[in-house]
């Protein structure tokens, strides 16, 4: 879910680009990116549907979170925030209750197994507070009373690329395959306050493993457990087991 | 019984709010002298800052390198002009083609009331090119507006240059979101008039213009460039605009913004900004810069193509290049930077500039004072009329008979058509009868004696109003009106013609008042003139109230000068003193001395004879800037102001 109204903004001089950095290493509007919900449609209505599964049937697959019990999900959400709530596009605002209450409402209907919350706003550690859901880990990048800053401008635009904390998280991740062992509590040492001015913080009480055995691939890069067996399978159909049931159903017509 | 209908209470009021009058009013109207003064003072003058997000911190790195491209194109302009003795049209239209706009021209014609002897021009016809950038990847909603006005000889031919020079830059450039129109216009002021009557599709001041081909959007902001030479020491902004208005303070801010990027020196009124602003140096420097700019928004003239842009709302700002003795120079490019920086930050904007003040009164350019806190001042001296409308109320009614006045005769005025004119009768009857008190003693009954000087009461009011406010109107109407009779009858030409009308009525409305109520030959009342001084003082109240809010300079100003002569007028008393009081105060004078005061301040004192001829030049400048650009300075005068102070005069020459 993106305002998505930088990229293609008449005032970008490299137009649908988003650097990280001035530098122009690596844009993050590439190629890879998928934008589901975009301007307008970035409400808090239309979060808190995705993550609760109560879309109108007439809504897309791309747009719907299709997730069961066995699903890891990992939510990363940005922007400007306060003690208690982040702004939606300057209309409206989401409290850390109403998402304290919406993971609630997905773990009833087992819609995830675990779950990864990464918030990066001012005072975002107040949206973490309030979850009583088991198996949610949470990051943020500052405490309540902080602000969380930007990190560097880009004189050429006019404006800062992207914050401290999401800077020297997507620097960590790129270092990442799916391959990688790197557990989560490296995740919980990216940015210290020397390079982040703010203190980040994590909460991992309602999580039932411990971080250090939870690895960033869990969540990140889509890595699915594929298991090697060696027993093969038969896959030949049992002509009777098949008879009976059609016999059954002329019967019962 | 009541607290103000218990006639024992009522009278214990009423001496408690006369014995303090006079101390309350010189306390009061000392308070908003001082409050004025301390202005400049740090508690109640701020540090501006950005209140504009879009607009924040973040610099953008300036790339504009056309210097040398800008002189060539000055060069080539100021040729073509010499050469064709008014705007080169055609070259304009060629240059801005070649460097990749869509031109448009636009002519205009206006025939002026009378010859302005200033610019020596009387039927004045041009034409105002102008070229639009457009937005390469948004619709044409917003615009910005880069203008350099040009009068009739070569002297900004250095902006058109860098006007062309940033026009090509600009052009490059794929980051625009909103269209650019880079105007020239001819004639100065009645160009930038003309262009955006008709780019607002209005018409208010009585410009012919042909309608204009092209258009661009809503225009968020705009600036102005006058350059004298292609180096510059200095950069001058100015801020007042047509009748007071004021850019949003964010404009300034940004402007102020490059001059500390680029290292430019910039100054507002002319004035280098005070560094220290802790001992009392700093302080006095900020006074003078206040000043001129009270004088300056107190005038109500457009000092620069951005006061007509501001009426529709449009901040703009105007920058003068200076070139003056100093070791320093910055060339084109440096200025040049500095608009692009401005150009790039009012680009990023969503939303007009609003998050900051439209009222604002500025000591130095990074410092300001705002309504909130200036208001005060007006609200003192204004509240010296209130005193004096409270005390004279009381006086003119004070001798009230015992009995309840209510019961007596002018009940049946009452029961009629109870308006303000009976209202007026009645205080004008009640102290008939408090003027004659053996009168009321024998008739407290209902009877014709009042009705005898009922009609006294009313005419030698209304004569005394009636005669003033014919003097405001012909003093507005018959300068421009008679101007060629005049002409025809004495050697003078026309717009001397209006200049002298307009100071013979003024003068002669002085030698009026011994005659406004010989009109009605019957016995006058003692004390109508408290009746006349109450109305004159309620009258000027509400005007000076008015405009103190629309134009917080001007309404200041007149307010200083006026109200301690409204105040003190009487009948009685010294007056000659008083006569000299309220001459010395009257709005003619107030001009005068505001003329020295300001040639004083920017440090280029007048003699006597300069300081005269500015000021019939200023005279005539006004009543031609209300024709051709809708100022209101003269109307407020001569309509308003004029007729308030006649009244004055008529109380203080009340037989």
């Amino acid at each position: 879910m993106l305002a998505d109204d930088m990229a293609c903004n008449a005032r970008n001089p490299k137009p649908a680009t988003v650097f990280s950095h001035k530098n122009m290493e690596l844009n993050v509007y590439g190629d890879d990116v998928e934008v589901d919900y975009r301007s307008y449609e970035v409400t808090v209505e239309n979060f808190l549907r995705v993550l609760t599964g109560r879309v109108p049937p007439s809504t897309p697959r791309s747009k719907r979170l299709l997730s069961d019990d066995r699903s890891n999900i990992l939510i990363y959400m940005t922007g400007h925030g306060g003690n208690g709530f982040l702004k939606f596009q300057d209309s409206e605002e989401i409290t850390n209750i109403e998402l304290a209450d919406a993971f609630e409402q997905m773990w009833q209907k087992r819609r995830y197994n675990e779950l990864l919350f990464i918030i990066d706003t001012c005072q975002g550690a107040s949206m973490y507070e309030r979850f009583y859901s088991p198996n949610i880990m949470a990051l943020a990048s500052s405490q309540v009373g902080e602000d969380s800053l930007s990190h560097q401008p880009d004189p050429a635009i006019g404006v800062h690329l992207m914050d401290r904390y999401t800077f020297y998280v997507l620097e960590f991740l790129e270092e990442i395959n799916p391959a990688s062992q790197t557990n989560m509590n490296d995740l919980f040492q990216v940015c210290p306050k020397s390079l982040c001015v703010s203190t980040p913080g994590h909460r991992t009480d309602l999580f039932q493993r411990d971080p250090k055995h939870v690895l960033i691939t869990d969540f990140f890069g889509s890595v699915r457990k594929v298991e090697i067996t060696a027993e093969t399978i038969s896959l030949q159909r049992d002509p009777q087991a098949v008879e009976s049931r059609y016999s059954s159903q002329l019967l019962h017509g | 019984m009541g607290l103000l209908s218990d006639p024992v209470r009522r009278r214990a009021i009423a001496r408690f709010i006369l014995r303090l009058n006079t101390p309350l009013c010189v306390l009061s109207y000392v308070a908003g002298i001082a409050w004025f003064l301390a202005l400049v003072f740090p508690p109640l003058t701020q540090r501006t800052y950005m209140s504009e997000n879009a607009m924040g911190s973040t610099m953008v790195e300036e790339q504009f390198v056309g210097g040398d491209r800008a002189r060539n194109f000055a060069r080539d302009f100021a040729a073509h002009r010499r050469k064709s003795g008014s705007l080169p049209v055609a070259w304009l239209e060629r240059s801005m083609r070649s460097v990749g706009l869509e031109v448009y021209t636009q002519s205009f014609y206006r025939k002026l009331p009378f010859p302005d002897e200033t610019h020596e021009r009387y039927m004045v016809s041009g034409t105002n090119v102008y070229g639009i950038l457009r937005a390469p990847r948004a619709a044409s909603t917003e615009s910005l507006v880069l203008t350099v006005p040009c009068g009739p000889d070569s002297t900004n031919s250095q902006a058109v240059g860098l006007l062309l020079a940033l026009a090509a830059h600009f052009r490059g450039q794929i980051y625009w979101a909103k269209d650019i129109i880079f105007l020239v216009t001819e004639h100065d002021l009645l160009g930038t008039e003309a262009w955006l009557e008709a780019y607002h599709d209005i018409n208010v001041t009585g410009i012919q213009s042909s309608p204009l081909q092209g258009r661009a959007g809503a225009i968020q902001a705009a600036v102005a460039l006058e350059l004298s030479s292609d180096v510059v020491t200095s950069l001058d902004v100015t801020v007042e605009g047509l009748n007071g208005q004021l850019p949003n303070l964010d404009l300034l801010n940004l402007f102020q913004t490059f001059c500390q990027k680029g290292g430019l020196l910039c100054t507002l009124q002319g004035k280098l900004q005070p560094q220290d602003w802790t001992s009392l140096e700093g302080p006095l420097q900020g006074l003078q810069t206040l000043l001129l700019m009270v004088l300056r928004q107190a005038s109500g003239r457009p000092h620069g193509p951005h006061g007509l842009f501001l009426r529709y709302r449009v901040e703009a700002l105007t920058l003068r290049g200076i070139n003056s003795f100093r070791q320093y120079k910055y060339d084109l490019v440096a200025v040049g930077k500095a608009l692009e920086g401005m150009f790039r930050k009012l680009n990023h904007l969503l939303e007009r500039l609003h998050q900051s003040f439209f009222f604002y009164l500025l000591p130095a350019l990074s410092r300001f004072v705002s309504i909130g806190l200036y208001m005060p001042a007006a609200g003192f001296l204004l509240l010296v009329l209130g005193l004096k409308i409270s005390s004279t109320l009381i006086l003119s009614t004070h001798l009230w008979p015992a009995s309840n006045p209510f019961n007596s005769n002018p009940i049946q005025c009452l029961v009629g058509v109870l308006d303000l004119v009976h209202a007026l009768e009645l205080w004008m009857q009640l102290h008939e009868a408090g003027g004659n008190p053996e009168e009321a003693g024998k008739a407290p009954g209902p009877g014709s004696p009042p009705l005898a000087p009922q009609g006294v009461g009313l005419a030698s009011l209304m004569a005394p109003l009636l005669i003033s406010q014919a003097m405001g109107l012909a003093l507005y109407v018959l300068p421009v009106l008679g101007q060629h009779i005049a002409a025809q009858h004495f050697p003078v030409a026309e717009a001397e013609a209006v200049v002298l009308t307009l100071l013979a009525i003024y003068v002669a409305g002085l030698a009026l008042p011994h005659n406004t109520h010989r009109v009605v030959s019957s016995q006058v009342p003692d004390r109508g003139w408290m009746a006349l001084k109450l109305v004159a003082l309620i009258y000027l109240a509400l005007q000076l109230g008015c405009i103190a809010l629309t134009n917080f300079s001007l309404g200041f100003l007149l307010a200083a000068t006026m109200v301690p002569a409204a105040a003190l007028t009487k009948p009685h008393g010294p007056r000659p003193l008083y006569a000299a009081l309220l001459v010395v105060t009257s709005p003619a004078v107030t001009l005068l001395g505001s003329l020295f005061l300001w040639r004083e301040l920017q440090e280029v004192p007048l003699s006597l004879a300069e300081g005269w001829q500015l000021f019939l030049t200023a005279l005539a400048q006004g009543v031609l800037e209300h024709y051709t650009y809708g100022a209101l300075l003269f109307p407020i005068l001569a309509l308003g102001l004029y007729p308030c102070w006649l009244l004055f005069w008529n109380v203080l020459f009340w037989k």
